[in-house]
């Protein structure tokens, strides 16, 4: 008797906690985002009440977003502030840190990805991830890029791996560099080829959303500009989360900025409007350099 | 006028600096000299020790060797036909009518054959039988039977044999024995060196690479032909029992340890603990081996199962350490490239961390694997120290080892000061070692290129 009030107790808590959260007490559309020069898009990637700790320290302090499909969202923000450790969350790779924790609401497709129910490696393939400093296996170019397909089983045959791999390379723009060396060793790539690389690898398995940790920030201009150049056009594909140092980047490649500061999202909206007309002063005060 | 007030101060501090500058250079040369100094020390006891190894065991690899024309005299040799296979006779029966013959075989005087041999080879030397077969390895009478035992047809023929040398009559003619000692201290007669000596220089007596050496077991009967075949095979049992359980052993506590294992009180201990076992002295392994795989096991004495398991013991701390340092050392970028496609804990660690960890798994395991050929002390505690005349032909049969081997000769002052069987048995040990080092070498370098 007295159990069975208590579940009926805890079932009614959790329905209230959900209708607080769809019924956004927030001021974001929750179904589609607009954005200037762009389609209304749907929500991708919906964050509420987001808070990320290191063991006793809190890194995120309730954090909303809404991430739209296939447009890039930058995060800016000085060092520290905790865009990348929010990033992380979205691929769950904050599971690999001792002692972190994350509670909230992160939907992928109104599927929580909190949930440990949910299989991480699952949710890995669909979202992948591009690290801050080009990190290819010490493997030929070809393995790179076909571990991801092979170990999802994604391939039937050598023929099926061929293809994902050209593929994979052609859309990252490596393809006609790298074609005559396939299987030679990948660590020998120049700084922005490997990166490249590394997003081949990430799009071989075919994921929806790319995460991004400062993709260029161990490049030289111009294979930065090539990355942003592929970014740009992965966009059509993908729904990209960029983390950047670089507000020029953020300006160059995304459609949404959002703006942190110590673990806390300060703004966020269309890049145009982050970076013409910020609404909060701190905002403004990190673009134009006055602090970060 | 505000530059030279500036500068003043600014020229103080140059020349303090480049007062110093001298002293630092100097500070450089002295550590730089020092550093070459202990170098050169080190190659200098490493050179020593070798040239002494080398010029005291080198020529314990050859052995004199005694030509002699056997004359299988029908005389001496009185024995029945070998027995041959009848019509209705049972195998057992035919094998028990042989090993009869056999035993006569090995009753008949061969020294006899052998004496006669020598004196047709030096007719004009007076000398007893005694004497005359003093020196000729007590091993060649058996030689011999095996011949007859092999082929009953050379009786009444002649042969040419090459027997060994007695070990007094081998250390004689090296001049290992000084020649100006009287006789009463002399271990062969006046009559049997002089023989020697002639033999020697009618080229009768011939100076041979002892590949009895390689091939025979140990011996105290006949010293000249003692070998290292059963002490090496008993190594080699014992280094494949090692690699078999310590190495999957040892990587597989490392690997969980380090990447799977929650780190919390109970991992700390144990960690600790490990680290305490690579401090525990050989010989307490050694205790150890002999009250739980022998007295609660009950695994047979002196085998090398069991020196295996002891050395796969010590060994263990040592792959685990070494392992863990090296998957440690493997950059968090490469887990998070594997993690971030989606591939699992698992996947992460065998496809990627580990293959890269190989030449520092690789070096440990064979420091590990040296180390343990070269231990002695645990062996003693287990009855390795047992004499063995036979080559293991498992694991589980009873066999030495070459460490225990030269603790053995070295404890015989004839093999150890005279022989210096001692020194050739260390030069076995080393050769060993550094072939199994450039293995070593050799695969760490491959497995570095493909990378």
């Amino acid at each position: 008797m007295m159990n069975a009030l208590r579940e009926d107790l805890t079932q009614m808590n959790m329905v209230v906690r959900q209708l607080a959260v769809d019924t956004d007490l927030y001021t974001l559309p929750s179904t589609t985002i607009r954005t200037p020069d762009l389609e209304p898009q749907p929500v991708k990637i919906k964050a509420r009440n987001v808070n990320v700790f290191y063991g006793e320290k809190q890194a995120i302090h309730d954090v909303s977003i809404d991430i739209p499909e296939k447009a890039v969202t930058a995060f800016i923000g000085p060092s520290g502030c905790g865009k990348s450790t929010f990033l992380r969350c979205f691929n769950r790779m904050n599971d690999t840190i001792e002692g972190s924790r994350v509670d909230g609401l992160i939907e992928l497709d109104g599927r929580s990805i909190i949930d440990r129910s949910l299989d991480v490696v699952e949710l890995r393939a669909r979202v992948g991830m591009v690290f801050q400093k080009p990190n290819p296996f010490p493997k030929s170019i070809y393995e790179n890029i076909a571990y991801g397909p092979r170990i999802h089983g994604l391939v039937r045959s050598k023929a099926d791996l061929d293809e994902i791999v050209e593929r994979s390379l052609r859309k990252a723009g490596l393809f006609d560099e790298v074609k005559d060396r396939l299987h030679d060793t990948a660590t020998g790539l120049s700084g922005g080829q490997q990166q490249r690389l590394c997003i081949a690898r990430a799009i071989a398995v075919s994921p929806e959303v790319i995460l991004m940790d400062e993709p260029c920030s161990a490049l030289d201009p111009i294979a930065t500009a090539r990355v942003e150049e592929l970014i740009d056009e992965l966009r059509e594909n993908y729904t990209i989360i960029i983390v950047t140092h670089s507000m020029q980047q953020a300006a160059r490649v995304s459609q949404r900025t959002a703006m942190f500061h110590l673990g806390n999202l300060v703004e966020e909206g269309p890049t145009e409007k982050i970076f013409t007309s910020p609404e909060v002063k701190r905002t403004q005060d990190y673009i134009t350099g006055r602090f970060g | 006028m505000s530059d030279t007030s500036s500068s003043l101060p600014q020229q103080r501090q140059h020349s303090t600096i480049r007062a110093g500058i001298a002293k630092r250079h100097a500070r450089e040369r002295r550590f730089r000299a020092y550093g070459i100094a202990a170098i050169c020390a080190a190659l200098t006891a490493v050179a020593i020790l070798f040239g002494m190894i080398l010029y005291k065991g080198v020529p314990a690899f050859w052995q004199a060797n005694v030509e002699l024309e056997i004359f299988f005299d029908p005389e001496i040799i009185k024995v029945p036909e070998r027995p041959q296979p009848q019509p209705g006779q049972s195998p057992a029966e035919l094998e028990k009518q042989q090993l009869a013959w056999e035993r006569q075989v090995t009753m008949v005087n061969w020294n006899r054959v052998i004496k006669a041999a020598i004196r047709k080879a030096a007719p004009d030397v007076e000398i007893d039988t005694k004497q005359a077969l003093s020196i000729i390895e007590t091993n060649g009478r058996y030689e011999l039977r095996d011949m007859f035992v092999n082929d009953p047809g050379l009786l009444g023929q002649t042969v040419t044999v090459n027997l060994l040398a007695s070990a007094n009559a081998d250390n004689w003619l090296k001049g290992n024995i000084d020649r100006n000692l009287p006789d009463a201290q002399q271990q062969l007669s006046a009559p049997a060196r002089a023989l020697a000596d002639r033999l020697l220089e009618e080229g009768t007596i011939r100076f041979a690479f002892a590949w009895h050496l390689f091939t025979n077991v140990d011996s105290r009967s006949a010293p000249a032909s003692a070998g290292l075949a059963g002490a090496f095979m008993g190594s080699l049992y014992m280094m494949l029992v090692v690699i078999v359980l310590a190495v999957p052993l040892g990587v597989g506590s490392a690997i969980y340890l380090e990447e799977f294992a929650p780190k919390n009180r109970f991992t700390d201990f144990i960690e600790v603990n490990i680290n305490n076992l690579a401090a525990v002295p050989s010989i307490v392994f050694g205790l150890l081996g002999a009250a739980v795989f022998i007295n609660f096991f009950h695994l047979p004495l002196s085998a090398p199962i069991v020196g295996g398991l002891v050395l796969t013991l010590m060994t263990l701390p040592t792959i685990i350490i070494a392992t863990r340092s090296a998957l440690r050392a493997v950059p968090p970028s490469l887990r998070q490239a594997a993690l971030g496609l989606g591939a699992s804990k698992t996947q992460t660690v065998f496809h990627h961390v580990l293959p890269v960890t190989y030449p520092g798994v690789l070096t440990a395991t064979i420091i590990g694997v040296a180390q343990a050929l070269g231990e002695t002390a645990p062996l003693l505690l287990i009855g390795m120290n047992a004499f063995v005349a036979a080559v293991p032909g498992t694991p589980f049969e009873q066999s030495t080892a070459l460490p225990v081997q030269i603790f053995l000769w070295q404890g015989n002052e004839n093999r150890n000061f005279f022989e210096a069987r001692t020194s050739a048995a260390i030069i076995v040990l080393l050769a060993l070692m550094l072939a199994l080092n450039a293995i070593a070498i050799y695969l760490r370098t491959r497995l570095e290129r493909r990378k």
